[in-house]
C-alpha cells in the first residue's frame, strides 16, 4: 500500500520538493552572509534602547533591498505552501480515483478501503507537515537576525514576528496549516468527487479561513493586556490635527513593548475620552517640538495600549497549531466516515 | 457452498429502486450469466456483491461472507468493473506490482505469463492501451489475485466482436485452469450463451428467473398451434409469452413435463429466445417503456 501511495504521489512530491529545495539552497547560501552582516552591525552589541541600531541594521542597503526581497519571497512561499498542499496533494487524492473510476480497482484488491485511506492520509499528511515544518525551520534560521531586529523596532518593510501577517510564516503554525489544508482537500475531494471543483472549493475555504483566523479568531485566543499609563513628554513623537484645528491623534509608539502584538494604542484624556480638544499654545506657535510635547504632557493625558506581550508568542504558536491539528484530525476522521458510510 | 446468496435484497437511490426484492442463490463452481436490459440493476447487484454499495434492504453474502468485510473477504472475490478502470498514469508493469503489493495470494508467475501471452508491453502506460488490452489487463489483475469467485461487469461491452470472442475464450481457459466461479453480466445474450452454464435474468429491477442453462432449456418450450386463449392452458404449463395471429398462437411455456398435446408443434428454444421471453414478460408487467434487449449475433 505504501508502494502504491508513493507511486501515485511521486510526481507531486518531486514538484513541491524541487521548489522548496531551490528556495532552500538560496537561503542556505545567503544565510551565513546575513549572520556576518548582523555581527558587524552596531545592533549586535546593543543591550538597551536598541531601536535605532535595529533600524540602521534593517535599512542597510543589502538588507533593505536585496534581502528584503528574499524575506518577502520566503514569507509568501510559506504562506502559500499549505494552500498548494491542500490543492494539489489533498483535493485530488481521492477525487481523482472517484472521477476516473479507478477506486473500483483499488478497493477490490485484498486491502480494505479504510486501510487504503489510512496509508494515503498518513503518508501524504506527514509529508505535508514535514514540507511546511522544514521550510519554516530554514526560513526561521535565515531570518533570525532580521526578526530579532524587527522585534525591537519594525521598520523598512520588516515586521515583528508577532505581527498578524507574519505570524503564520514563522514557528510551528505552518505545520498545523499544512495538515489542515491537506485533510480539508481530501475530505472536499471525497464529497465533491470531481478533481477540479474540489480544488476550487478547497482553495476558497482555506483562503477564507486563513483570513478569518488572524482577523477574527486569533485576537481572542488569549485576553490581551490593557496598559494605561500617564503620557510623558518623551514618549510623544508627533501630533496630528484635524481640519477644525483640534488634536486628531497623538503619535506615541509603545516602544517599551518590543516584540509585542499591539492591538491598539490610543491617547485619551484623564477621564478616558478620545476627544483631546484644542492643542496647547506651545504647539501652535513656531516653538520647538520639545516644548509642545512638554505642554501636551502637562494636560495629564493617558496612553492606553491593548496588546499581547512578546512572551506570549509561543503560547499563541502552540495554541494555533493545536487548533489546526485538532481540526485536521477531525477532518481525517470525516474522511473515514465518508468512505465507509457515504460511498456505499 | 453458494457463491452468492441474496435474500430480499434491494438498493434505493433517493426515490428510485435500482434493485428490489432480489432473492437469489448462485451455486459455486458455475459460470453464471447475469443478463438484462440496460438499467435493469445488473451493475447494482454486482456492486452490492463486492461491497462497493451497501444494501438498502435485505441481505447479501458472497462465499458465506459479508461483501468487503475485511481483507480475507476481499481476497476471495475478484472484480472487473464496467469500463475496466485502470490507472492511466501507471504502466502495465506497475499494475502487476500493484497487484503483488496489495494481494497476499498474488500469483506473479501467472500474471507475467498472461501479460506476455496477450502481448502487452510491460513498459506501456495503461492510459495508452486499447479498450481490449485494458480489459485484458484488468482481468489479469483480477485473476492473478487468485480469487474463488470472479465478478465481471459488462467486461466485453466496449470490445469489438473479435476481441470479445478472444476475451471470453481466455476467461474460460482461466476458469477451467483454476476452478473459479464466475458471475458475468452482459446485455448481450449471445456472449453469455457461449460461456455460461447458469443464467439470471434481471429486468425491471427484479430477478425474473435464475437457473441452470440446461434445466432452463429443457423446461421451456415454444408451442405453435391453432389459436387458443393462454388462460385455458393446463395448470402445469406456465405461459411466459404468447403472441397470436388470427388463426395461430405461439406461446413460450414453462413446464417440467414434456408437452405431449398433439395440437401443438413443440419447438426447442434457444437461450436467447428464452431470455427475451422473460424480458418482454417483465416489460409488459411494468408500466412505461423499457429499453429493449439489444440483440447482437
Amino acid at each position: 500500500m505504501i508502494w502504491l501511495t508513493w507511486r501515485q504521489f511521486r510526481i507531486q512530491a518531486v514538484v513541491v520538493s524541487a521548489i522548496l529545495a531551490a528556495f532552500g539552497v538560496l537561503l542556505l547560501v545567503t544565510g551565513p552572509h546575513l549572520v556576518t552582516l548582523f555581527r558587524d552591525s552596531t545592533f549586535a552589541g546593543c543591550h538597551s534602547n536598541c531601536a535605532t541600531d535595529a533600524g540602521n541594521f534593517l535599512s542597510s542597503p543589502l538588507i533593505g533591498k536585496t534581502y528584503h526581497l528574499v524575506y518577502i519571497l520566503g514569507a509568501a512561499l510559506i504562506i502559500v505552501l499549505p494552500g498548494v498542499i491542500g490543492l494539489f496533494w489533498g483535493a485530488p487524492l481521492v477525487a481523482r480515483e472517484l472521477e476516473s473510476g479507478s477506486f473500483r480497482l483499488a478497493w477490490n484488491q485484498s486491502v480494505t478501503r479504510e486501510r487504503w485511506l489510512a496509508v494515503k492520509l498518513g503518508v501524504l499528511g506527514l509529508a505535508s507537515m514535514a514540507a511546511a515544518g522544514l521550510l519554516s525551520l530554514i526560513l526561521g534560521w535565515w531570518a533570525s537576525p532580521i526578526d530579532d531586529a524587527a522585534g525591537v523596532g519594525a521598520s523598512g518593510g520588516f515586521e515583528n514576528r508577532f505581527f498578524p501577517a507574519l505570524f503564520g510564516a514563522r514557528g510551528i503554525v505552518p505545520i498545523g496549516y499544512a495538515a489542515f489544508a491537506f485533510a480539508l482537500g481530501v475530505l472536499i475531494g471525497l464529497m465533491v468527487r470531481r478533481t477540479v471543483p474540489a480544488m476550487a472549493i478547497t482553495l476558497a475555504v482555506f483562503a477564507a479561513l486563513q483570513i478569518a483566523m488572524p482577523v477574527g479568531i486569533r485576537p481572542h485566543l488569549i485576553t490581551p493586556v490593557r496598559d494605561t499609563t500617564t503620557l510623558t513628554a518623551s514618549a510623544i513623537q508627533g501630533l496630528g490635527m484635524n481640519k477644525d484645528g483640534q488634536i486628531a491623534t497623538v503619535f506615541a509608539p509603545a516602544s517599551s513593548l518590543p516584540g509585542a502584538w499591539i492591538y491598539s494604542n490610543q491617547v485619551t484624556t484623564a477621564a478616558g475620552s478620545a476627544t483631546l480638544g484644542a492643542p496647547p499654545q506651545a504647539c501652535q506657535s513656531q516653538q520647538s517640538f520639545q516644548s509642545c510635547a512638554t505642554a501636551l504632557a502637562q494636560k495629564n493625558l493617558k496612553q492606553v495600549v491593548i496588546y499581547q506581550p512578546a512572551d506570549r508568542y509561543w503560547s499563541f504558536q502552540w495554541l494555533e497549531t493545536g487548533i489546526y491539528l485538532t481540526v485536521a484530525i477531525l477532518l481525517a476522521w470525516g474522511c473515514f466516515w465518508w468512505v465507509r458510510r457515504r460511498l456505499t | 457452498m453458494t457463491a452468492l446468496h441474496a435474500s430480499g435484497l434491494g438498493k434505493r437511490y433517493r426515490q428510485r429502486w435500482a434493485l428490489s426484492d432480489c432473492t437469489l442463490q448462485i451455486p459455486e463452481g458455475r459460470v453464471a450469466g447475469l443478463v438484462g436490459p440496460n438499467g435493469a440493476g445488473k451493475t447494482t447487484l454486482l456492486h452490492l456483491a463486492v461491497g462497493l454499495l451497501a444494501p438498502s434492504a435485505g441481505t447479501i453474502t458472497v462465499l458465506g461472507g459479508e461483501p468487503a468485510s475485511g481483507p480475507a473477504q476481499l481476497a476471495k472475490v475478484g472484480f472487473v468493473a464496467q469500463d475496466t478502470p485502470v490507472y492511466a498514469g501507471l504502466s502495465v508493469a506497475d499494475h502487476l506490482r500493484l497487484g503483488a503489493h496489495l494481494n497476499p495470494g498474488w500469483d506473479d508467475g501467472y500474471a507475467q505469463h498472461r501479460v506476455d501471452r496477450i502481448g502487452l508491453d510491460p513498459a506501456q502506460r495503461a492510459g495508452k492501451l486499447s479498450g481490449g488490452q485494458r480489459a485484458q489487463l484488468a482481468l489479469t489483475l483480477a485473476i492473478a489475485k487468485r480469487p474463488r469467485l470472479l465478478l465481471l461487469d459488462e467486461p466485453v461491452a466496449s470490445l469489438d466482436p473479435l476481441a470479445r470472442r478472444e476475451f471470453l475464450q481466455d476467461l474460460m481457459e482461466a476458469v477451467a485452469d483454476q476452478g473459479l466461479s464466475v458471475i458475468l453480466s452482459s446485455h448481450l445474450v449471445a456472449d453469455l450463451e457461449r460461456v455460461c452454464d447458469y443464467v439470471i435474468v434481471l429486468a425491471a429491477s427484479r430477478v425474473q428467473i435464475a437457473d441452470d442453462v440446461d434445466g432452463l432449456l429443457a423446461s421451456h418450450h415454444r408451442l405453435i398451434g391453432a389459436r387458443r386463449d393462454p388462460a385455458s392452458m393446463p395448470g402445469d404449463q406456465e405461459v411466459i409469452q404468447a403472441s397470436h395471429t388470427d388463426r395461430q398462437s405461439t406461446m413460450v411455456v414453462y413446464s417440467r413435463q414434456p408437452v405431449l398435446d398433439p395440437a401443438w408443434t413443440v419447438e426447442q428454444l434457444s437461450l436467447e429466445d428464452l431470455v427475451l421471453a422473460y424480458m418482454s414478460q417483465a416489460a409488459n408487467g411494468s408500466r412505461g417503456a423499457r429499453p429493449a434487449l439489444e440483440v447482437q449475433r
